[in-house]
């Protein structure tokens, strides 16, 4: 996954436990990308799209992140920016959560033929780069905010898919799930009650690691012109636009997109990776 | 030949220490199987593994001596503690498996054991021959590997390394816990051989009436502390400890009709036991000495100790 | 008493997998777990399985209950043919036929308050509304001596211990009032002080409920203790049954002569009469010919070798799988 890029090395200076500090860190973070979004009006100096004189301005007091081409505020871009990028991350995840989850449960729970055939589809769909299935999907479906979200909630279906059904699986082998039936508990019953509350610490984990790299996927249709029209703030967008001029010294225009994007992907990879340490040592 | 004086064992750990034995003396003489009883958590194993020096962490030793044959386990380094494994003294665990190697011939295994200790390897492959015959096993068994085997066949096995270099004490843990009953009733006949043959056993069991029925001598443990300690014969007779007496009277027996009375409460936490006797929570003659002062293992007739207040 | 439960000629077999080469012949091995056992129980009865692991005694129990689908026979409960069951009947008719399994830790789900997996089969089977199975799910509790019940009702299973989460499964079996239960080594894996009271247990039911109850152990002295008949099984066979009291103290059959040779005891300290069996138990997937034990009896004859011995009523109402009885 493409999370596990940025996990790397932050893995190896913290080492490969990731712990409670992993949790802390990743749960602030987003919790202030977060803050950001809901407060946007009141924590932006400036309006994101006016437009003004003063262009590529350096980071300075009056612009803390600098402006860019157009003379708009980079941070007041930024910090507007952050509604669209979650906008987005969470509508897509939760569309591949409600279209994944019971298919993997029902798939793992029955088994035999349809168990067969879902699989084929999904790891078939799996087998794509996600980047640029996704690529595929937006310029099929058009640019928009909720087209970038269908088309990154289709690439995410398969993982959820195939954790939920290996979970399903093992789980269905489980002591307790015989004693349900044993009480003559109905198949419906068996997987909503037995085995549904069982995997929701998979699901914790599947979600914080998938959000992760559905941020880079999304900042990657969103550089490629594929979410987003202008001049509606996005952290995608705004990194694409701002590389042009990389070259002419303008690093802010860079630099600070990148490092949100980035930031945001790490802190739902840290969030995963906690979560994932503590479920496998509880379940030993 | 082995003095244990005042053993106290803790674990460490995250969520507070945990007490498993406290001050727990005992001695076994040559040629005798000396057995402890007690339920799960009560520090039976734990003694087991401080006599061999493998307390797993974060388990600790924090007091006593182990005396084996003059000298204090205890203050011996890792190295001298290795030299005398083995040789001098020697474990069969639960699962056979703890000391087999999946992945390598039974044979092999066997002649290591001794190889190890300076043995060379052609006496040491004849050894190994005589010692399956004496766990009845064929000796072409030496080519097979664990996974060919049956549990009893393995725990046999484990039996006849622990055993090759004829230590003067074996400590079996729990050895038949995973075996059937007619494989445990052979184990058990193994064991006794040994003993009939100057091996001393020392034995650990939850199970009652296979203390009972092999057994010289036994220290019944409750909650890290021995309660009760003699002879077999006579802590059947006279049990003075209310919970020996309960103990026995809650076990269903082959032979008796027998009412079993349940023992009401359960065990208690080891992290914070009962203040005073840890037995008093469940123990219907309780009084209030009984619940401030933790009574000592007197001798109240020859050779019979009991840990109780309420025992003149 | 009449017959609450009616077990005829039941097999469970599994298929083993083969090689690849076997599979091209053509051929087909099964491990037989269960092969070909016939008893009854009555109402109010507690019968005995025992036998050792690998015998078939719990597949028998699952088999039962349909828990396992067996291959042939009929398991006739209160006059109906529960084999024969479709899938909604089947489900239906658990309320009336329960179990109670080995492992307190793995029968309930970690993620279910206790009080709630009490309730819920009251829930499934349209026996009380939300309201009264809290209702009776608090009495259970408190009858199975977990008070005060309103603060057990909320915990989860790793709150407890062993002994209680077994409470928990027999509250949960019996919150149905069943009229059949199956208890698969209920009390094994249960520390030994605690042992004594579950059986109490038990045995409270049985008498309140007028509860059948098919009493699956290895331990002898346990099925003494509360089984009023008993079966031993042997590789998927039953060898003898008959009053439990009469089979143990004066077995008939050479392999329960072992295996109440082999249990041991407090007050016998010396062995009455010594039965020692060669070897260890065989391959269930392929047995030896005729009686099962033949290759490990010191009694057997050329007859055990090639000709399967019959269950035959010796006495009246003990039975014995044995040529030379």
């Amino acid at each position: 996954m493409l999370s596990s890029i940025i996990l790397k090395p932050v893995k190896a200076i913290f080492g490969n436990r990731p712990g409670r500090g992993f949790l802390i860190a990743g749960t602030i973070i987003v919790l202030a990308v977060v803050i950001m979004a809901i407060f946007a009006p009141f924590i932006a100096p400036y309006n994101p799209t006016a437009i003004s004189s003063d262009t590529f301005s350096p980071p300075c007091w009056k612009h803390i992140m600098g402006t860019n081409r157009l003379g708009q505020d980079v941070f007041s871009r930024i910090v507007w920016g952050s509604r669209i990028i979650l906008y987005v991350v969470l509508v897509a995840t939760a569309f591949s959560m409600v279209l994944g989850i019971p298919v993997g449960l029902v798939s793992g729970y029955y088994g035999g033929k349809l168990d067969r055939v879902l699989s084929t589809v999904m790891d078939s769909i799996y087998a794509f780069p996600a980047l640029i299935l996704a690529i595929v999907i937006a310029v099929v479906l058009g640019p928009s905010p909720m087209n970038a979200a269908v088309a990154i909630a289709f690439v995410y279906v398969p993982t959820y898919f195939r954790m939920i059904r290996g979970q399903t699986l093992s789980l269905k082998g489980q002591l307790f799930v015989e004693a349900a039936k044993a009480i003559g508990a109905r198949d419906r019953e068996i997987m909503l009650k037995y085995i549904l509350p069982n995997l929701i610490p998979t699901i914790l984990v599947v979600f914080s690691l998938s959000v992760a790299d559905a941020i880079l996927t999304e900042a990657g249709l969103s550089f490629l012109g594929l979410s987003v029209t202008p001049p509606t703030p996005d952290w995608g967008y705004d990194l694409r636009v701002g590389q042009a001029f990389f070259l002419d010294g303008y690093w802010w225009l860079v630099f600070f997109p990148g490092l949100m994007i980035m930031l945001l992907a790490m802190a739902f990879a840290l969030i995963g990776e906690a979560l994932s340490e503590r479920t496998s040592t509880s379940a030993r | 030949m082995l003095e244990v004086e005042n053993l106290t064992v803790h674990y460490f750990t995250s969520v507070g220490i945990v007490r498993a034995v406290e001050d727990v003396s005992f001695s076994v003489g040559r040629r005798e199987w000396f057995t402890f009883v007690g339920e799960s958590g009560s520090g039976k194993s734990t003694v087991a593994q401080a006599l061999i020096g493998l307390v797993p962490p974060p388990g600790k030793v924090v007091g006593g001596k182990i005396v084996l044959n003059g000298r204090n386990l205890l203050e011996m380094s890792e190295k001298e503690l290795r030299s005398i494994r083995g040789k001098e003294i020697s474990m069969v665990f639960q699962d056979p498996m703890t000391s087999l190697d999946p992945l390598r011939k039974i044979g092999d295994q066997m002649v290591e054991a001794m190889t190890e200790h300076g043995i060379d390897e052609e006496e040491a492959r004849e050894k190994a021959v005589r010692l399956l015959e004496s766990v009845n096993i064929p000796a072409d068994r030496m080519d097979y590997y664990p996974h060919q085997l049956s549990g009893g066949q393995r725990q046999r096995i484990s039996i006849a390394i622990a055993t090759a270099l004829e230590p003067c004490l074996l400590i079996a843990d729990e050895p038949t816990t995973a075996l059937d009953v007619i494989v445990q009733e052979a184990i058990m006949e193994l064991l006794n051989e040994l003993k009939e043959k100057g091996t001393s056993i020392t034995f650990v069991t939850h199970d009652v009436s296979l203390a009972f029925e092999r057994s010289d001598r036994i220290a019944v443990m409750y909650a890290g502390r021995i309660v009760e300690m003699g002879d077999a014969d006579e802590l059947v007779r006279n049990a003075m400890h209310p919970y020996l007496k309960a103990l026995l009277e809650s076990v269903p027996d082959v032979c008796s009709d027998k009412e079993v009375k349940a023992i009401p409460g359960n065990p208690p936490d080891l992290r914070n036991p009962p203040k005073g006797c840890r037995f008093h929570p469940r123990c219907p003659f309780a009084t209030d000495i009984c619940r401030t002062q933790e009574p000592e293992l007197r001798e109240v007739e020859n050779n019979h100790f009991v840990a109780c207040h309420g025992v003149v | 008493m009449p017959e609450m439960l009616e077990v005829r000629n039941l097999k469970t077999y599994f298929p083993v997998r083969v090689g690849i080469l076997d599979s091209l012949r053509g051929k087909k091995y099964f491990v037989k777990a269960v092969d070909g056992i016939s008893f009854s129980i009555d109402r109010g009865e507690i019968f005995g399985l025992i036998g050792e692991s690998g015998c078939g005694k719990t597949t028998a129990g699952r088999s039962v209950l349909r828990l396992v689908e067996p291959t042939g026979g009929e398991v006739i409960f209160d006059g109906v043919d529960v084999l024969k069951l479709g899938k909604e009947e089947l489900r239906r008719i658990r309320r009336r036929m329960q179990i109670i399994f080995q492992d307190p830790y793995a029968s309930l789900s970690p993620r279910m308050k206790i009080g709630e997996a009490i309730a819920h089969p009251l829930i499934i089977h349209g026996i009380a509304d939300r309201r009264e199975a809290r209702e009776i799910a608090l009495r259970m509790l408190k009858r199975v001596g977990l008070t005060p019940e309103e603060e057990y009702y909320d915990r989860y299973p790793n709150q407890l211990s062993g002994g209680q989460r077994q409470r928990v499964a027999i509250a949960r079996a019996m919150a149905l009032k069943p009229d059949f239960v199956v208890a698969d080594e209920a009390v094994s894996m249960i520390d030994v002080s605690m042992r004594a009271s579950i059986l109490e247990l038990l045995e409270e039911f049985r008498r309140d409920y007028r509860l059948s109850m098919l009493f699956i152990t290895h331990d002898i002295a346990v099925a003494r203790l509360i089984a009023d008949r008993t079966a031993v099984m042997y590789l998927g066979k039953i060898v003898e049954l008959g009053k439990t009291r009469r089979l143990i103290d004066n077995p008939i059959h050479p392999y329960t002569k072992a295996l109440v040779n082999a249990a041991p005891s407090i007050t016998r300290r010396e062995r009455r009469e010594k039965v020692k069996l060669r070897g260890e138990v065989p391959n269930a997937v392929n047995p030896p010919k005729g009686c099962r034990l033949s290759n490990r009896c010191p009694f057997a004859t050329d007859i055990c070798r090639t000709k399967e011995p019959e269950l035959r009523e010796v006495e009246s109402g003990h039975f014995v799988a044995c040529h030379l009885a």
